[in-house]
């Protein structure tokens, strides 16, 4: 490949990589001379999309970091956040979207593998999974095969790894037909005094490989999920990785022993752009230089070039530096768990990069201008002008309620992901006290009382109809999800998807989403401590619908004061918190019902946000509420028909006096509210509270019977229900 | 009563299995590696959960090779009690402590859920807190829960009451719709002709407080540590 490579002239091959003009002729100017091959496809990695965000930098700058709980913001491998007791949470989400289309199984599979190793390179245990999947149309024909893949992928490596996979969201959309999306998240814990980065320190320092052998797998992997795809997406199978679930398990116990001891100055693992985009960090972040023999790395396969090696995107590979002196106790430990260990280089004061390899310079190259000064872009953004909005009194009301509500309860995006759900291992660890299903996963603190809670959320079609909205949905949604267990929201991970950023009116939709997400971290003091942008999400000039997913964590400090979904006794009053105006315009309703995609999203009144959520809370932790949900995809009846499926209970609905249209009051998704299950005793109390709190709040019915009714009509079955709601996916997936 | 549990690379209920041990016994087992040659001596030796040696080749079937797994077939020949959960009971079919073997689900997925199972036999170690009949909620996961034998076996274990758990519906019936993965007989978990190792898919383990979603598991631990002493 590499001497095919060399006779073409420089200047095409960075076309090829993937480098602009300008920024080609950049690389010359920063070498003062012709980049060889293996630097110019170092040039190439480097500043790709995928690892400068070049093209998003200008905007992550502004969206709020910090919290007096974080511990550690962007620009690390993850997030941190104290949880008390001395601990933290360690977290982040990251997309494999190209992979995952050209091969759903091993694209998902080392999608979860990149994941989980940014959270156990600072030193964290990883203690729980999610995912946010999007899959264009149930009716295209790939759309089965890749949910297949996908879930077998992330099945297969988390339930192998033996960390818990307890939630996510997964939904089906045209828009996504050319483009799928799987974001993965990793939540771990650490101890708060044994968080370790990736910055490299101590000149003369040994830098030093684990884990995998490197092989030709996923070179040019991050280039290629820096560009959209053409009618050739299959034929870059080739640059996809390959995952091996337990080699990385075994990595992580070794890592995790090496890191009681304290021989590790730095630890980065190898992901997207593999030793060239660690080494270039570790190094940048430390101001220092790196000479590498590459004739030390591990290698699979014989003769493999700098170009190749450096280029390589194996899978299960960590670098680290070491203390001086300790390489001999690390080896030991390394060798126990049967994993690879190669001191490969020295730290040095030069701010250079120095590759040996065959007794020759293979490279030679400033490490600053690559890592830290990499181009930054100003692209030309054309904001989203909202669509318009739809008065619900236009809509026209559904001629049986509790049909349409079954319909809805059957379709793909609101039917149950169970089939989903049971192919990962949810329970592994012992301490998930919250199994998928409900409105965010609940994961015990080892040992402790205490417990995460966590969501993944988003909701694209709001955010192709208004950027800035959807935004802020998204963020809202992920901190509703969490309240509604009882959990006090502390931080947020983002995973940006979007299309091609080239083009004005995608940087309008990134730039209007970011503008929400922004606004609602702000009003609901609520971080963001780490993510990955997606771009190039496109096909032929198709791009996904704006997706920036939120992975959101919440604290209990008491898991025995937790709020679940289920409906848990009958002659239960109902409570709806939050006001109700009916909001119909890109609602579930309307697209499933009507078959319109029209109208601007249900406004996001973040004050309102804030006001109705710490109310529900403090209702959670005083040990008021018998079961509690948030109200979203679908309006309220499909929150209470969630709520009576889960609890296998019937529940019988009033609509108050005055107000919208039933359709409307039924199936509006109007933000900031929550159906409560309480004490039919206490539910005056509680009105009263809340009145004085100025939050809305109203009895809107009563628990008990197995049917579910509206002011004494439209009864239905919740078994019925049931079994239409969990019989779509399986069915789908089983048909040929 | 003293327990041990058995680490191979790839294991990953390890952890699960002590935490249940040391809530009923008061005292955390030790952690055994793999690669060790020799045991402690304990009254209970447990091979946990997980994904041995990446269940290459067959599920089990490399970690019944480890070096620590000639000790284990010792204790069980001297009558010692050896549990195997889900990965275990492949281990333990596959080093040839039980009989049978365990092949993909009907199904051909991945399962985790909690399924009914039926005690089918409460005189042993493991099972004594139980009444004969007694239907528990446990969960499973397995991509590997299918367990196969060859007639004549099978109608040995039936016949010596060696068939310890069933997949049965809540109601207590080895119904088809019950199997989760297409046991033969909805067999669940079997003994050996002694009756000190029991291996079986489902997980007590994870079952062992409200909390959980359950606790049908928790006297599955309690019961050993009172019979094994």
């Amino acid at each position: 490949m590499t001497a095919a490579l060399t006779l073409g002239s420089q200047a095409k091959l960075a076309a090829e990589f993937g480098l602009s003009t300008d920024e080609y002729a950049l690389a010359q100017q920063i070498m003062g001379r012709e980049p060889n091959v293996t630097e110019l496809g170092i040039f190439s990695v480097m500043w790709s999309e995928h690892c400068s965000y070049k093209s998003s930098k200008k905007y992550l700058r502004e969206l709020p970091t910090t919290a007096p709980w974080v511990v550690c913001g962007p620009g690390e491998n993850a997030g941190v956040v104290d949880i008390g007791g001395g601990r933290v949470a360690v977290f982040k989400m990251e997309s494999h979207n190209h992979p995952s289309y050209i091969e759903p199984f091993q694209g998902a599979a080392t999608g979860v593998g990149g994941i989980l190793r940014d959270v156990f390179t600072m030193g964290a245990r990883p203690v729980a999974n999610l995912n946010s999947l999007r899959f264009g149309s149930p009716d295209h024909p790939k759309t089965r095969r890749l949910v297949s893949g996908v879930v077998a992928g992330i099945g297969g490596y988390g339930n192998c790894v033996g960390v818990p996979t307890v939630g996510g969201e997964c939904t089906f959309h045209p828009r996504y037909n050319g483009n799928i999306l799987v974001n993965a998240m990793t939540v771990g814990i650490a101890d708060k005094d044994k968080i370790f980065y990736s910055k490299a320190a101590g000149i003369g320092n040994p830098v030093v490989y684990v884990g995998s052998k490197t092989g030709r797998d996923g070179i040019h992997g991050a280039t290629m999920a820096s560009a959209v795809f053409g009618a050739d997406a299959e034929a870059k199978r080739p640059t996809v990785q390959v995952g091996d679930p337990f080699t990385e398990k075994l990595l992580i116990e070794a890592c995790l022993e090496l890191m009681a001891t304290d021989a590790i100055v730095a630890i980065q693992d190898m992901g997207a752009a593999g030793l060239t985009s660690s080494s270039f960090e570790m190094a940048g972040k430390g101001g220092l230089g790196l000479e590498m023999n590459l004739d030390d790395v591990p290698q699979r396969e014989t003769g493999m070039s700098a170009y190749e090696i450096m280029l390589s995107e194996s899978q299960e590979r960590m670098l680290m530096v070491l203390h001086e002196g300790r390489e001999e106790e690390a080896r030991r430990i390394f060798a126990k768990w049967e994993l690879d260990f190669a001191v490969v280089g020295r730290l040095n004061n030069t701010g250079r990069l120095v590759l040996r390899h065959h007794g020759k310079i293979e490279a030679d190259m400033p490490i600053a201008p690559l890592s830290e000064a990499s181009p930054v872009y100003d692209r030309p953004v054309k904001r989203t002008a909202p669509k318009p909005a739809l008065a619900a009194a236009s809509v026209a009301a559904p001629a049986d309620y509790a049909k349409a509500l079954r319909t809805m309860l059957a379709s793909p995006d609101l039917a149950s992901k169970r089939w989903i759900w049971e192919q990962y291992d949810h329970m592994v660890m012992a301490d998930t006290i919250q199994r998928p299903g409900g409105d965010a996963a609940v994961v015990r603190i080892h040992g402790t009382k205490s417990a995460l809670a966590l969501t993944a959320d988003c909701t694209p079609r709001y955010c192709e109809a208004d950027p800035v909205m959807g935004g802020r949905q998204a963020v809202a949604e992920a901190w509703r999800n969490l309240t509604a267990t009882g959990a006090r929201p502390l931080a947020l991970t983002d995973c940006l998807n979007f299309g091609n950023p080239q083009r004005p009116e995608i940087m309008g939709q990134f730039v209007g989403c970011l503008e929400g997400i922004a606004d609602a971290c702000r009003a609901l003091d609520f971080p963001i401590v780490s993510g990955n942008v997606s771009l190039y999400n496109e096909t032929d000039n198709v791009a996904v619908l704006p997706t920036p997913s939120i992975g959101g964590l919440g604290l209990l400090d008491d898991s025995d004061k937790m709020a679940t979904v289920a409906l848990k006794a009958d002659a239960s009053d109902l409570v709806l918190i939050g006001a109700t105006a009916g909001h119909l315009g890109s609602s579930i309703f309307l697209r499933e019902i009507t078959g319109s995609e029209a109208g601007s999203p249900p406004p996001v009144d973040l004050a309102a946000e804030r006001r109705n959520g710490d109310f529900v809370r403090g209702l959670i932790t005083a040990g008021k509420v018998r079961a509690s949900h948030d109200v979203s995809d679908g309006g309220l009846y499909v929150a209470v028909a969630e709520m009576a499926m889960a609890g296998r209970r019937g529940a019988a609905l009033t609509v108050p006096a005055g107000t919208v249209p039933l359709h409307a009051w039924l199936f509006g998704e109007d933000q900031a509210r929550y159906v409560l299950e309480v004490d039919p005793n206490g539910s005056a109390a509680l009105l009263e509270s809340a009145q004085k709190a100025g939050i809305p709040a109203v009895r809107i019915g009563r628990t008990g019977g197995v049917t579910l009714t509206v002011n004494g009509d439209w009864p239905i079955s919740v078994a019925d229900l049931r079994s239409a709601h969990e019989a779509w996916l399986p069915e789908y997936m089983s048909r040929q | 009563m003293k327990a041990a549990v058995i680490v191979f690379p790839g294991s990953n209920c390890d952890r699960d299995v002590a935490v249940a041990l040391e809530r009923a016994t008061g005292t955390a087992p030790a952690m055994v590696w793999h690669r060790n040659t020799d045991l402690p001596k304990v009254d209970l030796i447990v091979l946990p959960g997980g994904f041995s040696y990446g269940d290459y080749l067959r599920s089990g079937a490399m970690a019944a090779h480890s070096p620590i797994m000639r000790a284990v077939a010792e204790r069980a020949n001297a009558g010692v009690a050896v549990l195997g959960i889900c990965n275990g009971f492949q281990i333990l079919t596959e080093a040839g402590l039980l009989p049978g073997a365990l092949m993909r689900n009907t199904g051909l997925h991945f399962i985790c859920r909690d399924v009914h199972v039926k005690v089918e036999n409460a005189q042993s170690a493991f099972t004594s807190r139980y009444a004969a009949g007694q239907v528990l909620r446990i969960p499973i996961a397995h991509a590997d829960g299918n367990y196969r034998a060859d007639a004549e076996t099978v109608a040995r274990l039936e016949g010596e009451g060696r068939v310890a758990f069933r997949y049965v519906t809540e109601g207590g019936e080895a119904a088809e719709a019950s199997n989760p993965n297409g046991s033969l007989r909805n067999i669940a978990g079997v003994l050996n002709a002694k009756g000190n190792v029991l291996g079986l898919m489902p997980h007590p383990e994870r079952v062992i407080e409200p909390a959980l979603g359950g606790s049908d598991g928790a006297a599955f631990f309690t019961g050993m540590a009172e019979a094994l002493g």
